[in-house]
Protein backbone atom coordinates (compact mmCIF):
# COMPACT_ATOMS: atom_id res chain seq x y z
CA UNK A 1 0.00 0.00 0.00
CA UNK A 2 1.43 3.41 -0.84
CA UNK A 3 1.70 6.00 1.86
CA UNK A 4 -0.12 9.34 1.97
CA UNK A 5 2.53 10.56 4.41
CA UNK A 6 6.07 9.36 4.63
CA UNK A 7 8.45 10.66 7.28
CA UNK A 8 12.17 9.90 7.08
CA UNK A 9 14.71 10.55 9.83
CA UNK A 10 12.82 13.62 11.03
CA UNK A 11 14.66 15.71 13.60
CA UNK A 12 13.02 18.77 15.15
CA UNK A 13 14.34 21.12 17.82
CA UNK A 14 12.04 23.54 19.63
CA UNK A 15 13.20 26.13 22.12
CA UNK A 16 16.72 24.66 22.19
CA UNK A 17 15.44 21.19 23.07
CA UNK A 18 15.29 18.18 20.73
CA UNK A 19 11.63 17.22 20.39
CA UNK A 20 11.80 14.60 17.63
CA UNK A 21 14.85 12.32 17.47
CA UNK A 22 14.99 11.05 13.88
CA UNK A 23 11.49 9.62 13.42
CA UNK A 24 10.69 7.50 10.36
CA UNK A 25 7.14 6.31 9.71
CA UNK A 26 4.37 6.19 7.15
CA UNK A 27 0.62 6.77 7.02
CA UNK A 28 -1.07 4.44 4.48
CA UNK A 29 -3.70 5.98 2.19
CA UNK A 30 -7.34 5.46 3.06
CA UNK A 31 -6.72 4.51 6.68
CA UNK A 32 -7.33 6.02 10.08
CA UNK A 33 -3.89 6.11 11.66
CA UNK A 34 -3.69 6.93 15.34
CA UNK A 35 -0.78 8.93 16.71
CA UNK A 36 -0.65 8.04 20.37
CA UNK A 37 1.56 9.08 23.18
CA UNK A 38 1.58 11.02 26.42
CA UNK A 39 1.38 14.78 26.57
CA UNK A 40 4.73 16.27 25.57
CA UNK A 41 5.84 13.25 23.54
CA UNK A 42 6.05 15.21 20.26
CA UNK A 43 2.68 14.36 18.69
CA UNK A 44 1.76 17.94 17.87
CA UNK A 45 5.24 18.69 16.54
CA UNK A 46 5.08 15.68 14.22
CA UNK A 47 1.64 16.77 13.00
CA UNK A 48 2.84 20.32 12.42
CA UNK A 49 5.71 18.94 10.36
CA UNK A 50 3.24 16.92 8.26
CA UNK A 51 1.10 19.99 7.66
CA UNK A 52 4.22 22.00 6.83
CA UNK A 53 4.08 24.69 9.50
CA UNK A 54 6.96 23.32 11.59
CA UNK A 55 10.56 24.36 10.97
CA UNK A 56 12.46 21.08 10.79
CA UNK A 57 16.11 20.45 11.67
CA UNK A 58 16.80 17.57 9.30
CA UNK A 59 15.04 14.70 7.58
CA UNK A 60 12.19 14.76 5.10
CA UNK A 61 8.39 14.68 5.17
CA UNK A 62 6.50 13.83 1.98
CA UNK A 63 2.75 14.34 1.81
CA UNK A 64 0.68 12.99 -1.10
CA UNK A 65 3.87 12.70 -3.12
CA UNK A 66 5.05 16.28 -2.52
CA UNK A 67 7.32 17.81 0.12
CA UNK A 68 5.25 18.85 3.18
CA UNK A 69 4.21 22.49 3.04
CA UNK A 70 4.14 22.70 -0.77
CA UNK A 71 1.71 25.36 -1.99
CA UNK A 72 -0.50 22.91 -3.93
CA UNK A 73 -0.97 20.79 -0.77
CA UNK A 74 -2.89 23.63 0.90
CA UNK A 75 -6.07 22.57 -0.96
CA UNK A 76 -5.49 18.88 -0.29
CA UNK A 77 -4.69 18.81 3.44
CA UNK A 78 -7.03 19.72 6.31
CA UNK A 79 -5.56 20.52 9.73
CA UNK A 80 -7.28 20.67 13.10
CA UNK A 81 -5.11 22.31 15.75
CA UNK A 82 -5.33 21.11 19.32
CA UNK A 83 -6.75 24.39 20.65
CA UNK A 84 -9.88 25.23 18.63
CA UNK A 85 -8.73 27.81 16.09
CA UNK A 86 -11.99 29.38 14.98
CA UNK A 87 -13.23 32.93 15.38
CA UNK A 88 -15.05 33.25 18.71
CA UNK A 89 -16.85 36.39 17.54
CA UNK A 90 -18.43 34.70 14.52
CA UNK A 91 -21.23 32.12 14.41
CA UNK A 92 -20.46 28.48 13.64
CA UNK A 93 -21.97 28.88 10.18
CA UNK A 94 -20.00 32.07 9.44
CA UNK A 95 -16.77 30.32 10.43
CA UNK A 96 -17.54 27.29 8.23
CA UNK A 97 -18.50 29.48 5.27
CA UNK A 98 -15.30 31.50 5.52
CA UNK A 99 -13.08 28.42 5.59
CA UNK A 100 -15.20 26.91 2.78
CA UNK A 101 -14.42 29.87 0.51
CA UNK A 102 -10.70 29.57 1.30
CA UNK A 103 -10.89 25.97 0.06
CA UNK A 104 -12.90 26.91 -3.04
CA UNK A 105 -16.18 25.50 -1.67
CA UNK A 106 -19.61 27.07 -1.24
CA UNK A 107 -22.35 27.55 1.32
CA UNK A 108 -23.90 24.12 0.80
CA UNK A 109 -20.64 22.37 1.68
CA UNK A 110 -20.23 24.65 4.72
CA UNK A 111 -23.71 23.83 6.03
CA UNK A 112 -23.09 20.12 5.46
CA UNK A 113 -19.80 20.23 7.35
CA UNK A 114 -21.55 21.91 10.29
CA UNK A 115 -24.29 19.26 10.27
CA UNK A 116 -21.71 16.46 10.00
CA UNK A 117 -20.13 17.42 13.33
CA UNK A 118 -23.56 17.59 14.99
CA UNK A 119 -23.78 21.37 15.27
CA UNK A 120 -26.76 22.00 12.94
CA UNK A 121 -28.90 23.26 15.80
CA UNK A 122 -26.12 25.56 17.05
CA UNK A 123 -25.14 26.84 13.60
CA UNK A 124 -26.25 30.41 14.28
CA UNK A 125 -24.67 30.65 17.72
CA UNK A 126 -21.51 32.66 18.25
CA UNK A 127 -18.58 30.27 18.78
CA UNK A 128 -17.63 32.22 21.92
CA UNK A 129 -20.89 31.12 23.58
CA UNK A 130 -20.39 27.39 22.89
CA UNK A 131 -19.11 24.74 25.29
CA UNK A 132 -15.53 23.54 24.91
CA UNK A 133 -16.58 20.36 23.14
CA UNK A 134 -18.87 22.21 20.74
CA UNK A 135 -16.15 24.74 20.01
CA UNK A 136 -13.70 22.03 19.08
CA UNK A 137 -16.32 20.45 16.81
CA UNK A 138 -16.83 23.85 15.13
CA UNK A 139 -13.10 23.87 14.52
CA UNK A 140 -13.32 20.32 13.14
CA UNK A 141 -16.07 21.36 10.70
CA UNK A 142 -13.71 24.05 9.35
CA UNK A 143 -10.94 21.45 8.87
CA UNK A 144 -13.24 19.05 6.98
CA UNK A 145 -15.18 21.57 4.90
CA UNK A 146 -12.77 21.42 1.95
CA UNK A 147 -13.07 17.60 1.76
CA UNK A 148 -9.27 17.26 1.86
CA UNK A 149 -7.46 14.08 0.78
CA UNK A 150 -5.42 14.06 3.98
CA UNK A 151 -6.90 15.13 7.31
CA UNK A 152 -4.59 15.80 10.25
CA UNK A 153 -6.52 16.01 13.51
CA UNK A 154 -4.80 16.95 16.76
CA UNK A 155 -6.87 15.47 19.61
CA UNK A 156 -10.29 15.96 17.97
CA UNK A 157 -12.28 14.03 20.56
CA UNK A 158 -11.07 15.67 23.78
CA UNK A 159 -13.99 16.81 25.92
CA UNK A 160 -16.67 15.19 23.72
CA UNK A 161 -19.36 13.09 25.32
CA UNK A 162 -19.08 9.33 24.71
CA UNK A 163 -21.96 9.16 22.22
CA UNK A 164 -20.54 12.00 20.15
CA UNK A 165 -17.09 10.49 20.36
CA UNK A 166 -18.40 7.24 18.89
CA UNK A 167 -20.19 9.25 16.16
CA UNK A 168 -17.01 11.11 15.28
CA UNK A 169 -14.98 7.89 15.03
CA UNK A 170 -17.69 6.38 12.82
CA UNK A 171 -17.40 9.47 10.60
CA UNK A 172 -13.63 9.14 10.42
CA UNK A 173 -13.95 5.53 9.27
CA UNK A 174 -16.63 6.46 6.72
CA UNK A 175 -14.26 9.09 5.33
CA UNK A 176 -11.42 6.56 5.18
CA UNK A 177 -13.69 4.13 3.34
CA UNK A 178 -14.15 6.85 0.72
CA UNK A 179 -10.39 7.13 0.26
CA UNK A 180 -9.54 9.95 2.68
CA UNK A 181 -6.44 9.44 4.81
CA UNK A 182 -6.70 10.45 8.45
CA UNK A 183 -3.94 11.01 10.97
CA UNK A 184 -5.54 11.41 14.40
CA UNK A 185 -3.68 12.08 17.63
CA UNK A 186 -4.85 11.15 21.07
CA UNK A 187 -3.40 10.62 24.51
CA UNK A 188 -6.25 8.33 25.49
CA UNK A 189 -5.37 4.69 24.98
CA UNK A 190 -8.96 3.46 24.62
CA UNK A 191 -9.07 5.36 21.32
CA UNK A 192 -6.12 3.39 19.99
CA UNK A 193 -8.35 0.36 19.45
CA UNK A 194 -10.48 2.38 17.05
CA UNK A 195 -7.58 3.00 14.63
CA UNK A 196 -6.54 0.94 11.59
CA UNK A 197 -2.91 1.57 12.40
CA UNK A 198 -1.03 2.93 15.39
CA UNK A 199 2.01 5.11 15.74
CA UNK A 200 3.12 5.05 19.35
CA UNK A 201 5.47 7.85 20.26
CA UNK A 202 7.25 8.67 23.51
CA UNK A 203 9.85 11.35 24.25
CA UNK A 204 10.24 12.09 20.55
CA UNK A 205 10.96 8.49 19.54
CA UNK A 206 8.74 6.02 17.76
CA UNK A 207 7.93 3.04 20.01
CA UNK A 208 5.62 1.15 17.63
CA UNK A 209 4.26 1.43 14.08
CA UNK A 210 1.75 -1.36 13.51
CA UNK A 211 -1.91 -2.43 13.60
CA UNK A 212 -3.58 -2.63 17.03
CA UNK A 213 -3.87 -6.43 16.61
CA UNK A 214 -0.16 -6.81 15.87
CA UNK A 215 0.76 -4.61 18.85
CA UNK A 216 -1.40 -6.81 21.08
CA UNK A 217 0.10 -9.99 19.65
CA UNK A 218 3.68 -8.78 19.93
CA UNK A 219 3.29 -7.82 23.59
CA UNK A 220 1.03 -10.71 24.60
CA UNK A 221 -1.71 -8.54 26.11
CA UNK A 222 -5.19 -7.44 24.97
CA UNK A 223 -4.97 -4.17 26.86
CA UNK A 224 -3.32 -1.54 24.63
CA UNK A 225 -2.39 0.61 27.63
CA UNK A 226 -0.48 -2.34 29.08
CA UNK A 227 0.96 -3.14 25.63
CA UNK A 228 2.30 0.40 25.36
CA UNK A 229 3.91 0.06 28.80
CA UNK A 230 5.62 -3.22 27.82
CA UNK A 231 6.89 -1.74 24.57
CA UNK A 232 8.44 1.18 26.46
CA UNK A 233 10.09 -1.16 29.01
CA UNK A 234 11.46 -3.33 26.18
CA UNK A 235 12.83 -0.28 24.37
CA UNK A 236 14.47 1.01 27.56
CA UNK A 237 15.91 -2.42 28.29
CA UNK A 238 17.58 -2.45 24.87
CA UNK A 239 19.23 0.92 25.31
CA UNK A 240 20.63 -0.01 28.71
CA UNK B 1 -3.94 37.42 -4.45
CA UNK B 2 -7.32 35.87 -5.17
CA UNK B 3 -10.43 38.06 -5.51
CA UNK B 4 -12.86 35.62 -3.92
CA UNK B 5 -10.59 34.96 -0.96
CA UNK B 6 -9.83 38.65 -0.48
CA UNK B 7 -13.55 39.50 -0.55
CA UNK B 8 -14.38 36.66 1.87
CA UNK B 9 -11.60 37.78 4.24
CA UNK B 10 -12.75 41.41 4.17
CA UNK B 11 -16.34 40.26 4.78
CA UNK B 12 -15.25 38.00 7.62
CA UNK B 13 -13.41 40.83 9.42
CA UNK B 14 -16.37 43.21 9.00
CA UNK B 15 -18.74 40.49 10.25
CA UNK B 16 -16.58 40.03 13.37
CA UNK B 17 -16.76 43.78 13.93
CA UNK B 18 -20.54 43.80 13.44
CA UNK B 19 -21.01 41.15 16.12
CA UNK B 20 -19.10 43.40 18.51
CA UNK B 21 -21.68 46.18 18.88
CA UNK B 22 -19.91 47.91 21.74
CA UNK B 23 -16.73 48.33 19.70
CA UNK B 24 -18.75 49.72 16.78
CA UNK B 25 -20.48 52.19 19.12
CA UNK B 26 -17.15 53.30 20.60
CA UNK B 27 -15.61 53.66 17.13
CA UNK B 28 -18.43 55.90 16.00
CA UNK B 29 -19.11 57.94 19.13
CA UNK B 30 -15.75 58.56 20.82
CA UNK B 31 -14.25 60.89 18.16
CA UNK B 32 -17.35 63.08 18.26
CA UNK B 33 -17.21 63.31 22.05
CA UNK B 34 -13.54 64.30 21.83
CA UNK B 35 -14.36 66.91 19.19
CA UNK B 36 -16.90 68.35 21.62
CA UNK B 37 -14.10 68.72 24.15
CA UNK B 38 -11.87 70.39 21.59
CA UNK B 39 -14.70 72.74 20.65
CA UNK B 40 -15.25 73.97 24.20
CA UNK B 41 -11.50 74.26 24.81
CA UNK B 42 -11.08 76.72 21.95
CA UNK B 43 -14.50 78.35 21.63
CA UNK B 44 -13.46 81.53 23.47
CA UNK B 45 -9.95 81.77 22.01
CA UNK B 46 -9.59 84.73 19.66
CA UNK B 47 -8.83 83.80 16.04
CA UNK B 48 -5.30 84.78 14.93
CA UNK B 49 -5.44 87.62 12.37
CA UNK B 50 -5.78 86.35 8.79
CA UNK B 51 -5.76 82.65 9.71
CA UNK B 52 -8.48 80.10 10.50
CA UNK B 53 -9.88 80.07 14.03
CA UNK B 54 -7.95 77.88 16.44
CA UNK B 55 -10.83 75.40 16.59
CA UNK B 56 -10.94 75.10 12.79
CA UNK B 57 -7.18 74.53 12.67
CA UNK B 58 -7.11 71.90 15.44
CA UNK B 59 -10.38 70.12 14.61
CA UNK B 60 -9.35 69.64 10.98
CA UNK B 61 -6.19 67.81 12.04
CA UNK B 62 -8.09 65.83 14.67
CA UNK B 63 -10.46 64.51 11.97
CA UNK B 64 -7.45 62.85 10.37
CA UNK B 65 -5.83 61.83 13.63
CA UNK B 66 -8.73 59.97 15.32
CA UNK B 67 -9.00 57.18 12.70
CA UNK B 68 -5.20 56.93 12.69
CA UNK B 69 -4.80 56.22 16.39
CA UNK B 70 -7.96 54.11 16.79
CA UNK B 71 -7.43 51.91 13.73
CA UNK B 72 -3.81 51.35 14.74
CA UNK B 73 -4.91 50.03 18.13
CA UNK B 74 -7.83 47.96 16.82
CA UNK B 75 -5.68 46.33 14.16
CA UNK B 76 -2.76 45.55 16.46
CA UNK B 77 -5.07 43.72 18.85
CA UNK B 78 -7.07 41.98 16.08
CA UNK B 79 -3.92 40.64 14.43
CA UNK B 80 -2.43 39.61 17.76
CA UNK B 81 -5.62 37.64 18.45
CA UNK B 82 -5.21 35.86 15.10
CA UNK B 83 -1.74 34.85 16.26
CA UNK B 84 -2.56 33.80 19.81
CA UNK B 85 -5.76 31.87 19.03
CA UNK B 86 -4.09 29.84 16.28
CA UNK B 87 -6.35 31.09 13.50
CA UNK B 88 -3.37 32.70 11.75
CA UNK B 89 -1.45 29.42 11.68
CA UNK B 90 -4.52 27.66 10.39
CA UNK B 91 -5.13 30.30 7.70
CA UNK B 92 -1.57 29.87 6.49
CA UNK B 93 -2.19 26.13 5.92
CA UNK B 94 -5.01 27.05 3.49
CA UNK B 95 -4.75 28.48 -0.04
CA UNK B 96 -5.16 32.00 1.42
CA UNK B 97 -2.30 34.28 0.35
CA UNK B 98 -0.56 36.52 2.88
CA UNK B 99 -1.61 39.61 0.95
CA UNK B 100 -5.24 38.38 0.85
CA UNK B 101 -5.20 38.53 4.64
CA UNK B 102 -3.34 41.83 4.99
CA UNK B 103 -5.27 43.67 2.29
CA UNK B 104 -8.46 42.20 3.76
CA UNK B 105 -7.62 43.95 7.04
CA UNK B 106 -6.64 47.12 5.17
CA UNK B 107 -9.95 47.27 3.31
CA UNK B 108 -12.18 46.23 6.22
CA UNK B 109 -10.73 48.58 8.83
CA UNK B 110 -10.21 51.26 6.17
CA UNK B 111 -13.98 51.18 5.59
CA UNK B 112 -14.54 51.35 9.35
CA UNK B 113 -12.24 54.39 9.40
CA UNK B 114 -14.24 56.06 6.60
CA UNK B 115 -17.49 55.44 8.50
CA UNK B 116 -15.92 56.87 11.64
CA UNK B 117 -14.55 59.98 9.97
CA UNK B 118 -17.81 60.57 8.08
CA UNK B 119 -19.69 60.68 11.38
CA UNK B 120 -17.14 62.90 13.09
CA UNK B 121 -16.96 65.20 10.04
CA UNK B 122 -20.72 65.63 10.04
CA UNK B 123 -20.53 66.56 13.72
CA UNK B 124 -17.61 68.94 13.16
CA UNK B 125 -19.17 70.75 10.20
CA UNK B 126 -22.84 70.74 11.20
CA UNK B 127 -22.76 70.98 14.98
CA UNK B 128 -19.57 72.95 15.62
CA UNK B 129 -19.52 75.00 12.41
CA UNK B 130 -16.11 73.86 11.18
CA UNK B 131 -15.16 75.87 8.10
CA UNK B 132 -12.76 74.70 5.40
CA UNK B 133 -12.17 76.31 2.01
CA UNK B 134 -12.18 72.86 0.34
CA UNK B 135 -14.74 70.05 0.33
CA UNK B 136 -15.60 68.00 3.41
CA UNK B 137 -15.44 64.88 1.22
CA UNK B 138 -11.72 65.47 0.71
CA UNK B 139 -11.35 65.50 4.51
CA UNK B 140 -13.14 62.13 4.68
CA UNK B 141 -10.96 60.78 1.85
CA UNK B 142 -7.74 61.80 3.62
CA UNK B 143 -9.00 60.39 6.92
CA UNK B 144 -9.81 57.11 5.14
CA UNK B 145 -6.34 56.84 3.61
CA UNK B 146 -4.94 57.65 7.04
CA UNK B 147 -6.97 54.80 8.54
CA UNK B 148 -5.51 52.37 6.00
CA UNK B 149 -2.01 53.60 6.89
CA UNK B 150 -2.75 52.98 10.57
CA UNK B 151 -4.02 49.46 9.80
CA UNK B 152 -0.86 48.71 7.83
CA UNK B 153 1.38 49.97 10.64
CA UNK B 154 -0.67 48.01 13.19
CA UNK B 155 -0.33 44.79 11.19
CA UNK B 156 3.40 45.31 10.90
CA UNK B 157 3.93 46.17 14.60
CA UNK B 158 1.81 43.26 15.85
CA UNK B 159 4.49 40.92 14.51
CA UNK B 160 6.81 42.21 17.24
CA UNK B 161 4.37 41.76 20.11
CA UNK B 162 3.70 38.46 21.85
CA UNK B 163 1.08 39.74 24.28
CA UNK B 164 -1.59 42.43 24.38
CA UNK B 165 0.54 44.30 26.95
CA UNK B 166 3.36 44.57 24.44
CA UNK B 167 1.02 45.40 21.57
CA UNK B 168 -0.49 48.45 23.26
CA UNK B 169 3.02 49.75 24.07
CA UNK B 170 3.58 50.18 20.34
CA UNK B 171 0.89 52.83 20.33
CA UNK B 172 3.00 55.53 22.06
CA UNK B 173 6.07 54.39 20.10
CA UNK B 174 4.46 54.67 16.67
CA UNK B 175 1.71 57.23 17.18
CA UNK B 176 3.02 59.79 19.68
CA UNK B 177 6.10 60.99 17.72
CA UNK B 178 3.99 61.39 14.60
CA UNK B 179 1.41 63.47 16.49
CA UNK B 180 4.06 65.66 18.17
CA UNK B 181 5.93 66.36 14.94
CA UNK B 182 3.05 66.58 12.45
CA UNK B 183 2.78 70.36 12.68
CA UNK B 184 -0.17 70.61 15.06
CA UNK B 185 1.80 71.95 18.05
CA UNK B 186 4.63 73.76 16.28
CA UNK B 187 4.43 74.58 12.55
CA UNK B 188 6.86 72.32 10.73
CA UNK B 189 8.80 75.21 9.15
CA UNK B 190 9.50 76.64 12.62
CA UNK B 191 11.07 73.43 13.99
CA UNK B 192 14.80 72.82 14.34
CA UNK B 193 16.28 71.40 11.15
CA UNK B 194 16.78 67.90 12.50
CA UNK B 195 13.23 67.77 13.84
CA UNK B 196 11.97 68.85 10.44
CA UNK B 197 13.98 66.02 8.89
CA UNK B 198 12.37 63.50 11.26
CA UNK B 199 8.96 65.01 10.57
CA UNK B 200 9.60 64.69 6.82
CA UNK B 201 10.17 60.97 7.30
CA UNK B 202 6.89 60.39 9.17
CA UNK B 203 3.82 59.68 7.02
CA UNK B 204 1.31 61.42 9.34
CA UNK B 205 3.02 64.76 8.54
CA UNK B 206 1.84 64.43 4.94
CA UNK B 207 -1.71 63.57 5.96
CA UNK B 208 -1.79 66.69 8.14
CA UNK B 209 -0.36 68.84 5.33
CA UNK B 210 -3.01 67.46 2.95
CA UNK B 211 -5.75 68.38 5.45
CA UNK B 212 -4.30 71.88 5.83
CA UNK B 213 -4.36 72.25 2.04
CA UNK B 214 -8.07 71.37 2.07
CA UNK B 215 -8.55 73.92 4.85
CA UNK B 216 -6.88 76.73 2.88
CA UNK B 217 -7.83 76.10 -0.76
CA UNK B 218 -11.23 75.77 -2.42
CA UNK B 219 -9.99 73.31 -5.04
CA UNK B 220 -7.77 70.26 -4.36
CA UNK B 221 -4.14 71.31 -4.86
CA UNK B 222 -1.25 69.40 -6.40
CA UNK B 223 0.44 69.38 -2.99
CA UNK B 224 -2.63 67.73 -1.48
CA UNK B 225 -2.72 64.96 -4.09
CA UNK B 226 1.04 64.43 -3.72
CA UNK B 227 0.60 64.13 0.07
CA UNK B 228 -2.30 61.68 -0.30
CA UNK B 229 -0.17 59.59 -2.67
CA UNK B 230 2.71 59.57 -0.15
CA UNK B 231 0.42 58.40 2.67
CA UNK B 232 -1.11 55.70 0.43
CA UNK B 233 2.38 54.63 -0.70
CA UNK B 234 3.54 54.38 2.92
CA UNK B 235 0.49 52.23 3.68
CA UNK B 236 1.24 49.81 0.84
CA UNK B 237 4.92 49.67 1.86
CA UNK B 238 3.92 48.84 5.46
CA UNK B 239 1.53 46.10 4.21
CA UNK B 240 4.30 44.52 2.16
CA UNK B 241 6.66 44.72 5.15
CA UNK B 242 3.94 43.11 7.28
CA UNK B 243 3.67 40.29 4.72
CA UNK B 244 7.39 39.67 5.18
CA UNK B 245 6.78 39.12 8.91
CA UNK B 246 4.21 36.36 8.28
CA UNK B 247 5.92 32.99 8.23
CA UNK B 248 4.14 29.87 7.12
CA UNK B 249 6.67 27.83 9.08
CA UNK B 250 7.69 28.50 12.66
CA UNK B 251 9.72 26.87 15.41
Amino acid sequence: MDDAVSVRELVVDRGGRRVLHGISCGVPRGTVTGLLGPSGSGKTTLMRAVVGVQTVGSGAVDVLGRPAGSADLRRRVGYLTQAPSVYADLTVRENARYFAVLQGRGRAEADRAVADVGLATAADQLVGTLSGGQRSRASLACALVGEPELVVLDEPTVGQDPVLRADLWARFHAMAANGTTLLVSSHVMDEAARCDRLLLIREGRLVADDTPAAVRAATGTDDLEEAFLRLIRDAEGETR
Amino acid sequence: MNGRILAATTGRILRQLRHDRRTVALLVVVPSVLLTLVYFMYVDQPAPPGGPSTFDRVALIMLGFFPFIIMFLVTSIAMLRERTTGTLERLLTTPLGKLDLLFGYGIAFGLAGVLQSTVSSVVAYRVFGLETAGSAWLVVLIAGVNAVLAVALGLFCSAFARTEFQAVQFMPVVVAPQLLLCGLFVPRDQMAGWLQAVSDALPLSYAVEALQEVGAHAEPTATMWRDVAIVAGAAVAALVLAAATLRRRSG
